[in-house]
């Protein structure tokens, strides 16, 4: 009886509830912008070229981790023998000078670092910010005032920073990309666990949820049915906007040596030693970098469309449904 | 103005709240770590005599509070160490010894601050002209094909991590077309000219990179209040474009352009490690990579809390900037 009641009273005008009439509310929205749509194409396919990985090199007939010290010529200090860096029937892409491991191979296992990393990162991130936002805003002024008081010194630790200097007291023992994920994860939950507050603390006061109070249900109920699928929509916004920042972190983690490390690939460490060998291998340089540069562009991209599409101020400007020219020009307009 | 001072004084105080949690998370998140504590802090490269001595320095038999308040007092009066056969003493701000070379990290710290400050603020002069500009630029331009080139070459911005745009302009700008050597960091004190000129390419890529929130931001909060009622009304009054873009709009982008400069300058910071680095310039950031490398962990909490200071000073410099420029923030 008393679900029934809160359920007729549920989602506020304002908050984009989820379900299935919202998430399809969300793609219609999410698809009246073309950029967004354009990356979002892009984003699938690199999920699908990380997924794929082991299948494309096996089609190449290759592998990520194999030396091939007779494509590279020692005597002029590992240079790979042939034109354009060792491209070919057998090396799709060349292969990388000095050891001969082939380029596409890693490339395209990079990709599954990159994207796992920043995933299971942003998966961290989401966890313990919902988790800490939720609890400061549920709790009583003293768990409230010490929530947000260590909230506020994590968001002021440098991520870049705090990331390093976390990764020199791991043992090397523990599996590089996990903790690469975990150290990023741990450190930069701090503004998802703002926004989940503020926005806890906004439900909090909407009837809906003071109706399933006074029908008696215990906070923890009330947070799981009532205050969470209020939060999706922010969270998901925020989370969207956070992976191609983590693609960015695990990358330079990688370049700068502390990250993953060989022979597991990973698009930043490639660049570590990329600028010594430009000249003769220019795709060395130019591969992981552009593969790096489209998936964060794609992805941040993506992120302004997911905010577009979820906000409902910026969304009523899309004009969702009406003709192709006026979807093309609210796009312009929304997309920013 | 007693409203702003005693604003101030509550400011002040809030940031050394903050950096004295920031080095107690910092403490125990490092030397509390499980397993052997003096083997970790030491480095994989320490012999049993070093791990035993390390664990006397770190009192490791005493309770964590003790160890704490040893660590609190080398940084407030400064602390003796022993160095196998003489004294040494570290005066404060004591953040202890360098396992791997025995030098003090204070003085590590100093001596490689001047490159890592130059660095970090020749770029953001670099990135507050060219990111403003650029906001202002594409809000002036709306609607028009300057602003859709302009909005492109942002995105491109935000996009691409510093390390790959220093890369390439390294590799364009000294390697193929040698329009400047590569990188060589010469102090301030001993040739300003020298100093800028091998810092330029280093300051280029770290702002370019930060301009492009910047110009985000800016061409938004301008675009927000060129939409407002008091813009209407001189607008009606025949003030010119020109003037209601350079004095009107730009005053509403003020407060956010400094809120966004505090907020990101942690970051800049992250950013400033992968530049110098990638340049070989000696500063902070390089030192932390090698000490992270090598698991000399009195420099890293050293370099950790350094930073920290500065970026929990710059948020709070932020603050009363902010105060200062709109009047209509309410201090508390």
């Amino acid at each position: 009886m008393s679900e029934a009641l809160v359920a007729s009273q549920a989602p506020g005008t304002d908050i984009v509830a989820p379900g299935a009439s919202g998430a399809r509310q969300f793609w219609r929205r999410l698809r009246a912008q073309r950029a967004a749509l354009v990356a979002a194409v892009v984003v699938a396919l690199l999920v699908l070229v990380a997924l794929a990985a082991p299948l494309l090199t096996a089609i190449e007939g290759q592998d990520p981790t194999t030396y091939h010290p007779s494509l590279v010529d020692s005597a002029r200090g590992g240079v790979p023998v042939g034109s354009f860096g060792g491209t070919g029937a057998d090396h799709w892409l060349g292969i990388e000078p000095q050891t001969g491991r082939d380029l596409f191979a890693r490339l395209v296992y990079g990709a599954r670092v990159s994207l796992g990393v920043a995933l299971a990162a942003t998966l961290v991130q989401v966890a313990i910010g919902v988790l800490v936002g939720v609890a400061a805003a549920l709790g009583n002024r003293w768990v409230d005032q010490l929530l947000s008081r260590i909230t506020d010194i994590i968001v002021a630790l440098p991520l870049m920073i705090m990331s390093l200097a976390l990764l020199a007291i791991v043992p090397s023992s523990f599996p590089r990309p996990v903790l690469v994920a975990l150290v990023i994860g741990l450190v930069a939950w701090g503004n998802t666990a703002k926004i989940v507050r503020a926005q806890t603390l906004t439900l909090k006061q909407l009837d809906y949820v003071s109706a399933a109070r006074l029908s008696g249900w215990g906070t923890w109920r009330i947070a799981r049915r009532e205050l969470l699928p209020g939060l999706a929509a922010p969270v998901i916004t925020y989370a969207a906007l956070l992976v191609p920042i983590n693609i960015t972190v695990e990358a330079a983690l990688s370049f700068l040596g502390v990250g993953v490390k060989p022979p597991t690939p990973s698009w930043g460490q490639m660049l570590t030693a990329a600028d010594v060998w430009y000249q003769a291998a220019p795709q060395y340089l130019l591969l992981p970098a552009g593969a790096l540069f489209v998936t964060v562009l794609a992805l941040t991209v993506l992120g302004d469309g997911v905010r577009t599409a979820l906000d409902p101020r910026a969304a009523s400007r899309l004009r969702v449904g009406a003709g192709r020219k006026q979807e093309a020009k609210a796009d312009q307009g929304g997309a920013r | 103005m007693n409203g702003l001072g005693g604003f101030l004084l509550r400011r002040v105080l809030g940031a050394v709240v903050t950096l004295f949690a920031i080095s107690v998370i910092i403490y125990v998140v490092f030397y509390v770590t499980p397993g052997n504590v003096a083997q970790i802090t030491c480095g994989p490269r320490c012999s049993p005599a070093q791990v035993q001595q390390v664990a006397e320095q770190l009192h490791l038999s005493d309770p964590l509070y003790v160890r704490y308040w040893h660590f609190l007092q080398g940084i407030v009066v400064g602390q003796d160490y022993s160095t196998g056969t003489s004294v040494q003493h570290c005066s404060a701000p004591c953040l202890g010894l360098s396992y791997q070379s025995d030098q003090q990290v204070t003085r590590l710290i100093l001596a490689k601050l001047p490159v890592s400050l130059s660095l970090v603020f020749g770029a953001m002069v670099l990135w507050l002209i060219l990111g403003v500009g650029t906001g202002v630029l594409s809000a002036w331009r709306r609607g028009r094909l300057t602003e859709r080139l302009l909005t492109g070459v942002t995105l491109v911005g935000v996009a691409t991590p510093v390390f790959v745009i220093g890369l390439v302009l390294m590799i364009v700008v000294c390697g193929e077309l040698e329009l400047l050597p590569f990188p060589q960091y010469v102090a301030l004190t001993d040739d300003p000219e020298q100093w800028a000129w091998n810092l330029l390419l280093p300051w280029l890529s770290l702002a370019l990179i930060e301009a492009a929130a910047f110009a985000r931001l800016t061409r938004a909060s301008m675009l927000e209040t060129l939409a407002e009622d008091h813009i209407r009304t001189f607008r009606a009054y025949g003030v010119g474009e020109r003037s209601i873009i350079g004095r009107h709009a730009l005053r509403g982008a003020f407060a956010p352009v400094i809120a966004l400069n505090a907020n990101n300058f942690g970051g800049a910071v992250g950013g400033a490690v992968l530049t110098e680095t990638l340049f070989g310039l000696p500063g902070i950031g390089q030192e932390m990579v090698h000490a992270v490398n090598v698991v000399d962990l009195p420099v890293v909490v050293g370099m950790v809390l350094v930073i920290g200071f500065f970026v929990v000073v710059a948020n709070a410099v932020a603050d009363v900037l902010y105060a200062v420029a709109d009047r209509r923030v309410v201090l508390t």
